[in-house]
């Protein structure tokens, strides 16, 4: 089993994070991982993904140009990665910045309003971790507790308060999937 | 042992430090930086030095200094840098001095880009600077080998007393992966040849690259080559993955291999034969066990992103006893898994191999 994801967004939407969350995650469960950033040469403002890549076998490339999976958190994002999906694979797309995405055929396509989640949850910036948590209850690639884990080690421990409530973003991104 | 997710870049410099490394100088360019950011923070926390030189041409003369005073150190930068980093390589190694060099290659040639590349192959392996010179080059490919290659290259530079190269680029660099990481080891910097006071001795220990009578510095090569001749004959390093059934052997180091070895789980799934030969030394080249291979009639692809640099050291070592077939990606993009699994695919269609 190979599981490949490309995580993408503007810079600042916490992209990065939620796609080291997933390899810190499978680490956690015994697998073989990879997280690959991509920047460009732009920061503020511009797009930004990265590559991860969890499998049972070591791991080849580390950059994903037809994943299993996806999570666009801009326009932007989704257009570019959209119809690289691979057949069966999983589009979760933040709905609070993208309007309704015509069906794609093979694909599994499901719009998460992170911010507006993240709002009610008093913190906007956790908007990520609502998608991940769809991720997470689509794809069942890695579990919720791996993932709350993988939040010790990825943060530092002066940012450990805020575990509680990126577990609770988690939570409310799977309970949509569960609920739908 | 606890694994931890580092970016390889980060996993070297660590890895660095726990092989004794305690000297590190250095002048930044992307896509290298996460070693001396890495250093400036962890040095002074193993009663190391970090130092960022005026430039790079500096930063490798105190290495030479540091090596020559029985220290590991070492210094980092990406292929402009480097570049700059010769002139001190070939007095570093005219002079029998250990350091290790770490380029993690850029796009070229000039200024390029910031895109990963191997197009600095030659550069590594043919004597980038002048005279009849050899480095030991390492090409990791995985974040593990960034750990363990770099604690080799130290052993190996102070054996040898020779610069070693670790041949990375910016995609090895970046990639987190997760890593084991090795005890912290002290290395007394103290050596019977190092330039740290005559200490009682009746001669004192001269380290420079002179050889200003002719038949002296005749006698320096001499000596330096028997020393190439015993590093080719004890330091070859390879990773050979199914190439015993294989039709088609794929040759490839660092980023492409692992692109490589992603195309050929592929193939494989299909019922190809299909085998991947991953050269860990880039000098000493394994040309031996290709020419092995070739003697049993495989046929080989070489798959890199440069213009063909690689290529001509496997054609070299199989001298004409079998085809090598080339795949290159210029400078500024990367081989798909696709693209490399196409190519596999038509050479063993053309082939006629099943």
């Amino acid at each position: 089993m190979t599981h490949e994801i490309i995580c993408a967004g503007f810079g600042g939407q916490g992209v990065m994070l939620i796609g080291q969350l997933l390899a810190y995650g499978g680490m956690i469960e015994g697998k073989a991982v990879t997280w690959f950033p991509a920047y460009g040469p732009e920061m503020r403002g511009g797009t930004a993904n990265c590559s991860v890549v969890i499998s049972d076998q070591p791991v080849g490339s580390p950059i994903v140009s037809e994943p299993d999976g996806i999570i666009a958190m801009n326009r932007p994002s989704l257009e570019k990665f959209k119809l690289a999906v691979k057949p069966g694979g999983v589009i979760v797309y933040n709905s609070s910045m993208i309007e309704a995405v015509p069906e794609i055929p093979g694909l599994k396509i499901f719009p998460v309003p992170t911010n507006e989640i993240a709002n009610e949850l008093g913190n906007d910036k956790v908007a990520n971790m609502v998608a991940l948590g769809a991720y997470l209850g689509l794809t069942k690639i890695v579990d919720l507790s791996s993932i709350e884990e993988a939040l010790k080690q990825v943060l530092p421990p002066h940012r450990h308060k805020l575990i509680p409530l990126n577990s609770a973003a988690l939570q409310k991104g799977l309970e949509l999937v569960e609920k739908s | 042992m606890e694994r931890v997710m580092m970016k390889g870049n980060e996993a070297l410099a660590e890895g660095a430090i726990r092989a004794g490394c305690r000297f590190f100088f250095g002048y930044p360019i992307t896509p290298q930086n996460e070693i001396p950011e890495y250093m400036a923070r962890r040095m002074p926390e193993v009663n190391g030095v970090f130092l960022q030189a005026e430039s790079e041409v500096s930063a490798i003369n105190m290495i030479y200094g540091a090596g020559g005073a029985g220290a590991r150190a070492l210094t980092s930068s990406s292929s402009p840098g480097i570049s700059l980093k010769q002139e001190g390589i070939s007095y570093i190694a005219g002079a029998q001095v250990p350091c290790v060099v770490v380029n993690v290659a850029r796009g070229g040639p000039g200024l390029g880009g910031l895109n990963p590349s191997q197009s600095d192959y030659f550069q590594a392996t043919k004597g980038g600077g002048h005279g009849d010179y050899r480095l030991i080059v390492y090409a990791p490919g995985t974040g593990q080998e960034m750990v363990d290659l770099i604690g080799i290259a130290f052993d190996k530079a102070e054996q040898y007393r020779n610069p070693v190269m670790i041949l990375s680029d910016a995609i090895m660099g970046q990639m987190m992966e997760p890593v084991i990481l090795p005890e912290m080891q002290e290395i007394p910097a103290d050596k019977a040849w190092a330039t740290t006071g005559k200490k009682g001795r009746s001669k004192p220990n001269v380290i420079n690259s002179l050889g200003i009578i002719g038949e002296d510095l005749e006698k320096i090569n001499i000596e330096l080559q028997a020393k190439y001749a015993r590093i080719e004959a004890e330091e070859v390093r390879y990773e050979a993955d199914g190439v015993d059934d294989a039709d088609l052997i794929v040759v490839a180091y660092g980023t492409s291999s692992r692109v490589v070895r992603s195309a050929i789980a592929l193939l494989r799934e299909e019922g190809k034969k299909v085998g991947l030969f991953r050269p860990i030394t880039l000098w000493p080249f394994p040309k031996q066990v290709l020419q092995e291979l070739a003697n049993k009639g495989k046929k080989f692809l070489v798959v890199e992103m440069s213009a063909g640099q690689l290529v001509e050291d496997v054609i070299l070592a199989v001298n004409d006893r079998s085809k090598v077939e080339f795949f290159g990606k210029l400078n500024g993009t990367i081989p798909t898994v696709r693209e490399v699994y196409e190519e596999i695919a038509s050479l063993l269609r053309k082939g006629g191999a099943k």
